[in-house]
């Protein structure tokens, strides 16, 4: 998330009073007080653990990388990356890209009631994860539930959402519905922001709406898009409650290794193999980082 | 966004920090080492110190989640004023057992008493988080159940629990259903399984029954088919053997049935389920003597419709036997620091006056002398066409097969079922090879853990 | 998706002042409404409502309907207000309980997160000190690491201090908005001019005094858009509490709603789908109209905060 490293203030290095100069600890002191003991505190004894192996029989013991060298072997974990890759480089830009078609649609002036579009669309964001994957749940019955009655009304054959081929394509429908208004949001603020004095001098040069559209509006939202993706990336590699919750309607198609997250939670919390949890935890969260990173470096390389 | 050279910083401090993180958590574990469980230990003493400590103010912590704790408390509290029950529902199952490992982890906050069921309690006992009953008189309490039933509290001679309900398999069908189709009521798996492709040939829409891999129904179909595919010898030694003739047994059979298209696809206890049992697209279960009480209250349209028949036998007129499904005992916590208090309430909810509490309110008891009571076998509900359901249950309870025992780390088997076996349900494959996916896992895992398990 | 909370913040440089956004609307707003625009956005408008219509439908059923009937139609019986009733009486009002757990948990947690992050966002974006860079290194590279699998993590480290199964075990992790640390340093950055603060500290006002006095108000777009957003993360929780808590009186909505509906996997449970919907719809609307009434103002904290830098 170093996104907004260049926001970095403080480019006034002129000396100011000494009394000053530990002032601004003083109001960021409380939030990293908790911050440090609910995250950093955490993720430290994460590390400890993951150099050690408890066993029912035998105890504990350190283990050095021995986990580590575990996980990159271990097919299930490799499966469990493979999919949210999947679910990443599918889902992400199809939400994205509709996001975007509304964010331009709101903003093009040319809806008819734009408010109601943008507070209707956005309002899946309010409904918790937990009740999003209920509600989506019962509707996904093929048997009794809305799919049923879709197909017995319309004499159509739609196919069994929690199917092997379906189920990621299911919950990805989820995590769209979810987000998607979200995101929408976000793009819509960011092109309300272009200055006034571009869409002028775009009309003196008689530029129709689309070329609009990419001469302007879209190169301005570059940053919004790239902060956007970003978080989306983080969310997908953090993929859980939605599987988790949807699993005992269709156990045998969401293993408990259906994601990165999920493995590690099945890991410790069926396990009890805390240890190796906290191995896989630790290396979601650095495969995150450099992830980001990299996508962080190369929108910045395309916009130079 | 175009300050590269700053994001060089980034690494280098964020180890810097995870170090100091590391340092800490360090510490903070050094502090508190050995919370998690230790082998001796454990209350001792008498009827006569239970009953003592049952006359002095003390708090007791139990998580349960049968609907008639709650009653059952009611009553303890009436007759013993100054004991405090606090009665938690800390989920059902897994989910229960989740936050009792992590309590057990963190060497504090277990209740004082948990319900838990047979197919969890060896992994509980072995991690020594269990009191010794032995150790406070309750081994003479033997006499009161069945063999089978004592067998799976009475762990490597450790008395961990005692028996609350027991699940002796039996025959649910809805009389209607098959009266509509002409199906006689199946008392072999052969007929069983002929019954399941008569009905859903004549409506594609109806099945016998509903089945997408449940790693309880599974093991206690290979336990009624006569196999004993776990064997625990002393702490360590495990053998899996997912592969001898019950389990062959089994497999045959449900082949067909999987294979042939013939279940279901819908998960137990999901809510299309219900749905389910109610409109009879669902035909019958083969499940645990506690199913009564939920099928009253989950499929209340199917009331008058349901009957109870013994388990189909494996062989044309074989001897009835049967195997448990389900069913839970309690146990009282090493953690507790009122044991004597503690093991008295046990005693009174699974022994004496609320063990009829229990039966009285839909629960299948475990206790021989509420079995054959009377009032108990004399029940007719209406819900069941008046039929004396508990005659069949209470003899099915009596002709289940001893002698078996789940893995010491069953509860983590059977979590990973669906990524194995389960498969075989997904794909309509040989469910055979699917139990030897599962067995290899299984397996593996135990390994892993410090067992030595065989496998073949 | 685990993050709940994700940064509502866009970026973008060179960012142009409020005045400018407000006057551009008349000039570009002659353009004629288009037909075909406003259809392909009805279909993702019905695609957002649908759900939630249907979740509305189905509160209205009595349990045996809700599977008989037409799923995206009312049943025969008009059944909401029983399961209203029903939801909030049943096994002793628990969901009243839950309703106020939520309450407490969002008021502290999303206040608290609020009050932390709007401190430390101004105090970085307004004051130079040692270690500055570090600290917000360490801060937004914390987000990455999976907070699903440092439960067990911090769930030891809790359960060591006596934390967990109380209020606090929930309320303390949600205290940290890294992203609401976020937004208001880049907001604070261009909504509070340099000069105002050097002319409060002329009059001889402290830090803090300037702080509340001054800067706040300066800064209330940014933090009522904070707020939603720490609000919807900490009303949504769910994982955390699953963890943290194993007594059902503390349970927030979410919990104890997955809570009502793995009931029916309970022998002798009794399913009771009808109020695990009519609950779900009873822990959405309040936000719901939450989001609809406070529009105003986080939107115009989003627009404005989402472009400094």
């Amino acid at each position: 998330m170093s996104v907004s490293m260049d926001a970095l203030p403080g480019s006034s290095r002129r000396s100011r009073q000494h009394r000053r100069r530990w002032t601004g600890w003083g109001f960021i002191a409380p939030f990293m007080v908790v911050f440090a003991f609910a995250l950093v505190v955490p993720v430290g004894y994460a590390i400890y653990l993951s150099l050690f192996r408890t066993q029912l029989i035998g105890g504990n013991s350190f283990v050095g990388l021995s986990n580590y060298h575990q996980a990159i072997e271990d097919a299930k974990f490799w499966a469990s990356l493979g999919r949210v890759a999947l679910f990443l480089v599918v889902q992400v830009p199809i939400m994205l890209i509709l996001a975007l078609a509304a964010a331009l649609a709101l903003d093009s002036a040319r809806l008819h009631w734009a408010p109601l579009y943008r507070l209707s669309i956005f309002l899946p964001y309010a409904v918790p994860a937990v009740v999003a994957s209920l509600m989506w749940g019962f509707m996904y019955g093929n048997q009794f539930g809305l799919v049923a009655s879709i197909n017995n009304a319309l004499g159509t054959h739609l196919p069994d959402p929690f199917s092997k081929g379906l189920v990621l394509t299911a919950i990805g429908n989820i995590v769209t519905w979810e987000f998607v208004g979200y995101n929408m949001l976000i793009f819509y603020s960011a092109l309300r922001t272009i200055p006034n004095d571009l869409y002028e001098s775009a009309e003196t040069d008689g530029a129709g709406a689309f070329r609009v559209i990419r001469s302007i509006k879209l190169p301005s939202l570059r940053p919004a898009i790239l902060i956007a993706t970003i978080f989306s990336i983080i969310g997908s590699f953090q993929l859980f409650n939605e599987p988790n919750i949807l699993k005992p309607l269709s156990p045998n198609t969401i293993a408990t290794y259906f994601t990165p997250n999920m493995y590690a939670y099945n890991l410790s919390f069926a396990g009890q193999e805390y240890n190796y949890s906290a191995t896989i935890a630790i290396i979601m969260g650095i495969l995150t980082v450099i992830i980001a990173y990299a996508v962080q470096l190369w929108g910045t390389r395309k916009e130079a | 966004m175009k300050t590269p050279h700053r994001m060089r910083t980034l690494p280098k401090r964020t180890t810097a920090l995870a170090a100091a993180g590391v340092a800490l958590a360090a510490t903070l574990a050094a502090c508190s080492s050995g919370g998690s469980s230790s082998s001796s230990g454990g209350a001792t003493g008498n009827a006569s110190d239970i009953a003592a400590a049952l006359q002095k103010s003390s708090t007791i912590t139990v998580w349960a989640w049968a609907p008639q704790t709650k009653d059952i408390v009611a009553a303890f509290e009436k007759q013993y004023p100054k004991v405090k029950v606090n009665l938690v529902n800390a989920g059902t199952g897994t989910d229960e057992y989740t936050k009792l490992q992590n309590a057990i982890k963190a060497g504090s906050g277990a209740p004082d008493v948990a319900q838990i069921e047979y197919y969890a309690l060896p992994q509980f006992a072995l991690g020594g988080s269990l009191a010794n009953l032995s150790n406070l008189g309750m081994d003479s309490l033997k006499s009161d159940y069945s063999g089978a039933v004592w067998g799976s509290v009475d762990i490597n001679g450790q008395l961990v629990a005692l028996p609350q309900d027991t699940g002796p398999m039996a025959l649910f069908y809805n009389k209607s259903i098959f009266d509509k189709y002409g199906l006689t009521v199946p008392t072999t798996w052969d007929e069983y399984v002929a019954d399941a492709k008569k009905l859903h040939a004549a409506d594609p829409k109806e099945y016998l029954t509903n089945d997408t891999g449940d790693p309880g129904f599974v093991t206690s179909m290979i336990w009624d088919a006569g196999g004993q595919p776990y064997k625990v010898s002393g702490t360590q030694n495990v053998s899996i053997n997912l592969q001898d003739a019950g389990s062959k047994k089994f497999t045959a059979a449900w082949n067909q049935l999987i294979q042939g298209g013939l279940l279901s696809p819908i998960s137990s206890w999901s809510d299309q389920w219900y749905q389910g049992l109610a409109n009879g697209s669902i035909a019958s279960l083969v499940t645990g003597a506690w199913m009564p009480g939920d099928l009253e209250s989950g499929v209340a349209a199917g009331s008058g419709d349901w009957r109870v028949a013994p388990m189909p036998t494996w062989q044309s007129g074989g001897a009835p036997a049967t195997a448990e499904n389900g069913g839970s005992a309690d146990a009282v916590l090493k953690q507790s620091k009122n044991a004597l208090a503690a093991a008295g309430f046990l005693q009174y909810m699974n022994q004496g006056a609320g063990a009829s509490i229990f039966a009285n309110e839909g629960g299948f008891p475990s206790v021989n002398s509420v079995l054959n009571s009377a009032s108990f076998l004399n029940d007719a509900p209406a819900y069941f066409g008046g039929q004396k359901i508990n005659q069949v249950l209470s003899d099915a309870a009596k002709s289940v097969i001893p002698g078996w025992s789940y893995l010491p780390f069953q509860v983590y088997a059977n979590s990973i079922f669906a990524d194995t076996a389960g498969q075989a349900y997904a794909n309509k494959s040989d469910l055979d090879a699917a139990l030897k996916a599962w067995q290899t896992s299984s397996a593996q895992y135990g390994n892993q853990q410090g067992f030595k398990v065989t496998s073949n | 998706m685990a993050i709940t909370e994700q940064a509502p913040a866009s970026a973008k440089r060179h960012a142009p002042r409020l005045a400018r956004t407000s006057s551009r609307i008349a000039g570009h707003g002659r353009s004629r409404k288009s037909v075909t625009l406003t259809v392909l956005m009805s279909l993702m408008l019905i695609y957002a409502l649908l759900p939630l219509f249907w979740l509305f439908v189905n509160s209205t059923k009595t349990q045996g309907d809700l599977f008989s009937t037409f799923g995206l139609w009312f049943g025969g019986h008009f059944a909401l207000w029983d399961n209203i009733r029903d939801t909030f009486t049943y096994n002793h009002g628990i969901f009243v309980r839950w309703l106020g757990n939520t309450l407490l948990y969002v008021v502290v947690g999303a206040g608290g997160a609020t009050l932390l992050a709007t401190l430390a966002g101004y105090g970085l974006a307004k004051y130079d000190f040692p270690g500055k860079r570090g600290v917000f290194a360490v801060v937004l590279g914390a987000v990455a690491v999976p907070g699903t699998a440092l439960a067990v993590p911090t769930f030891l480290l809790f359960s060591k201090l006596g934390l967990t199964n109380t209020p606090w075990a929930v309320i303390i992790p949600s205290l940290v908005s890294p992203f609401g640390l976020y937004l208001i340093w880049v907001y604070a950055q261009d909504a509070i001019p340099k000069e105002l603060l050097e002319a409060s500290r002329m009059d001889g006002a402290g830090e803090l005094r300037t702080f509340f006095t001054v800067s706040l108000r300066l800064l209330s777009p940014g933090v009522v858009t904070v707020l939603l957003f720490t609000v919807v993360a900490t009303w949504n929780n769910y994982f955390l509490p699953l963890v943290m808590l194993s007594q059902p009186s503390l349970y927030p909505l979410t919990v104890g709603l997955n809570q009502w509906n793995a009931q029916s996997h309970t022998v002798g449970g009794q399913a009771i789908y009808n109020l695990v919907i009519t609950g779900s719809l009873l822990t959405v609307v309040p936000i719901v109209i939450a989001f609809v009434f406070m529009q105003r103002y986080w939107r115009s904290g989003l627009t404005a905060g989402s472009v400094k830098q």
